[in-house]
């Protein structure tokens, strides 16, 4: 029984995630379109919102290229892994106080910890793929992820401190809006080391399209690919419903299915502060990166969790 | 493409070593080829990367992909047919090429141009090194991952491509400026629309350099990156944004005028450390300058002819050579012509200042980045129609 609630949960997540992707590259056109000056897509559907339905069929007709001195196995596999983390850390995160897909004592470390497992088949990719560019790309992405992982964590542990859990729901439960000042800094190391955890702009150096034309998938094609971008995707929407959870109180002040809705509300803002950040931003060099994320936003995280702990006592 | 080898194992690598360098065993380099095809090398440029991890040991730009033997085309036509040729030079800034052709055809023939002509000479290459430099700065932009820079720009040099569309229906390759003057005159008011463009233009690029170049992470990426100094920027023959990048005060508009420019009030900006952000620097006040000329220009133009009187169909200038030279968006542009008499050209010889820019690119880029590369190249700003030729 279990096992069948846990096959199910992991289809509902791989929907939201492939639901979410669809409607959040829709949404990013537009975002990105308004921010350059342009329309966006706007041809197909109400402002372009059917644009996606044309375009994930193109991708399912693409041939599949593999290159010929690439690991066949491995190359034709990682897609699979890049997306499976992501897909399986969305399945704790709480929607409502008292509800989660799965309740984990430990969700928190839970969320934070299984998509690092991406890092691997990242990596994979890059080296099956048999190609320069690709294998520079994915040496970048193991760097930065693995260090992103440390600043993110340990913004995310002053909120944990609060509340005492590294249980989600009981985060949800116990969680006061004035958490939300206190752990503010915590919340902007939080986004942007999770920009960076997504490799997305500006922090998408491993696939730096104007250094690594693609970096670690430069020679996916077709739906592989797609898993490639549905991974980036999925892991924006869960990053940003994560931390519209933990640093945001969820469905606060209203609860119910109108919290829920508040909930997709502040998910989408984050989520268009992500892309917002990614238009307008250029892209930092691979060093000024590490020494950013070892010299301010470790630190600034340390910080976080002193003054969270120094208040802490008070309360 | 090597994936990873020490220096002395493939053929291929041993091949591209620098001269003088001595392969040892402990360096493991990999080679890395930019391009021909790659989404920042500007055109089709190949550039054979030496990586030691990330940093760049030795880089060597192989050129000659669009190489299409417009010299040597150039001699098989009369001297009003290679004009079009001249437009696919610097395809970013055809007027240059265009206006350099035919002042070395007006010193071989000894041709007299009407001043009109001369002023819409002006104003057309001055809006074309806006426009050019849109594109050099834009890609800036696009290089360093600032994409959105890069849409501003071009909207600005959308503008310009739109003034060029109403001078003589093209957006790239104008076919404008020919010996003798310029193929018609300025359309009903284009003077007005001309006008209008470099009231707002200023404004605009106060706010890309806001955008890209007043950035936090733009000026971390841009600066002290590819530092071309002084005594360098003379010795490789750099010219235009480069060498005025490094300090070096040359502008042959101003140092060996031409044309109508010494009626002109402008100033030439220079850069101080001669990096990459200088260099993108200088090309966003140059665009600012050409503003001022061009309005100048637009207030000084008379009536008049636009093309040479009496001049004959075929042209056959008396045997004999000429060279002129003018300041294109990348620097002096020279061309040598060799009449022998016949109405066809005997030579050309084109000096291509993307050409002498490109050659500093081993030199800058060393030590350097993979990363940084791409952006070394970009502030280059070469056009490979005109490097290749």
């Amino acid at each position: 029984m279990t096992l069948l609630w846990g096959f199910l949960w992991g289809v509902a997540s791989v929907a939201t995630i492939a639901g979410g992707a669809i409607l959040g590259v829709w949404w990013e056109r537009k975002v990105s379109a308004r921010i350059q000056m342009r329309y966006g897509p706007q041809q197909i559907g109400p402002y372009g919102s059917l644009q996606m339905i044309a375009d994930v069929p193109k991708l399912l007709f693409k041939e599949d290229i593999v290159p010929d001195l690439a690991d066949k196995a491995v190359f034709k596999l990682a897609p699979l892994f890049v997306f499976g983390p992501v897909a399986t850390s969305m399945v704790v995160i709480p929607f409502a106080a008292g509800w989660a897909p799965v309740d984990m004592s430990v969700g928190i470390l839970f969320f934070l910890a299984v998509p690092s497992i991406e890092v691997i088949a990242i990596l994979l990719s890059a080296w099956a793929s048999h190609n320069t560019l690709s294998t520079i790309g994915g040496l970048r992405a193991t760097a930065q992820m693995i260090s992103y992982e440390i600043p993110r964590s340990l913004a995310v542990l002053s909120v944990v401190l609060l509340a005492g859990s590294l249980r989600p729901l009981d985060v949800l439960s116990a969680w006061q809006w004035w958490w939300a000042p206190l752990t503010f800094v915590g919340f902007v190391i939080y986004f942007i080391a999770s920009i960076a955890e997504m490799n997305r702009g500006p922090f998408d150096i491993p696939e730096a399209d104007s250094e690594l034309v693609a970096g670690y998938f430069a020679d996916y094609s077709g739906m592989r690919w797609a898993s490639f971008m549905m991974a980036e995707y999925g892991s924006m929407i869960a990053a940003s419903l994560f931390g519209a959870v933990v640093f945001f109180g969820g469905g606060w002040p209203l609860s119910g299915a109108a919290g829920v809705v508040l909930l997709v509300i502040k998910t989408v803002l984050i989520m268009t502060a992500v892309m917002w950040v990614k238009w307008t931003f250029p892209r930092p060099r691979q060093d000024q990166l590490m020494s950013f994320c070892w010299k301010v936003l470790t630190p600034l995280a340390l910080l976080q969790l002193v003054i969270v702990g120094a208040v802490l006592p008070w309360l | 493409m090597t994936q990873t080898s020490t220096s002395d194992v493939t053929p291929d690598t041993a091949e591209t070593q620098p001269t003088g360098t001595e392969p040892t065993e402990t360096v493991m380099e990999t080679v890395v080829n930019i391009g021909p095809s790659h989404p920042s090398t500007h055109g089709v440029c190949r550039v054979v990367v030496h990586l030691d991890g990330e940093v760049i040991t030795h880089c060597e730009p192989i050129i000659g992909h669009l190489h299409r033997g417009i010299e040597k085309m150039a001699e098989n036509r009369t001297y009003l047919q290679v004009v079009p040729l001249t437009d696919r030079l610097d395809y970013v800034g055809s007027m240059y090429a265009n206006w350099a052709y035919c002042r070395a055809v007006e010193r071989l023939a000894g041709i007299r141009v009407p001043e009109r002509a001369e002023y819409i000479r002006v104003i057309v290459c001055e809006l074309q090194r806006i426009a050019s430099h849109m594109m050099g700065i834009g890609s800036t932009g696009a290089d360093t991952g600032a994409f959105t820079a890069f849409m501003y720009t071009f909207a600005q040099r959308e503008k310009v491509v739109e003034l060029f569309e109403l001078l003589c229906g093209a957006r790239l390759t104008y076919n404008y400026v020919r010996p003798g003057g310029v193929s018609r005159d300025l359309p009903d008011g284009w003077v007005e629309q001309c006008r209008a463009f470099t009231a707002q233009h200023p404004s605009a690029m106060l706010e890309i350099d806001d955008l890209l170049l007043g950035n936090v992470i733009a000026r971390a990426r841009l600066k002290g990156v590819g530092v071309l100094t002084q005594v360098d920027a003379v010795a490789w023959g750099t010219s235009g944004p480069i060498a005025r990048g490094s300090g070096v005060d040359w502008d042959l508009r101003r140092d060996d005028p031409y044309s109508v420019y010494p009626r002109f009030d402008f100033s030439v900006p220079l850069g101080d450390n001669g990096d990459s952000y200088d260099r993108a620097r200088v090309r966003v006040w140059e665009c600012v300058e050409s503003c001022r000329i061009i309005n100048q220009a637009l207030d000084q133009l008379e009536p008049g002819s636009v093309q040479a009187e009496g001049l004959p169909r075929l042209l056959a200038p008396r045997p004999g050579d000429a060279y002129d030279h003018i300041e294109s968006a990348r620097g002096s542009l020279g061309v040598y012509l060799v009449s022998d008499g016949s109405p066809r050209l005997y030579r050309m010889k084109v000096r291509s200042p993307a050409f002498c820019n490109l050659a500093v690119l081993p030199l800058l880029a060393k030590g350097h980045t993979l990363s940084d590369l791409v952006v070394i190249l970009g502030s280059l700003d070469p056009v490979f129609g005109e490097v290749d030729r």
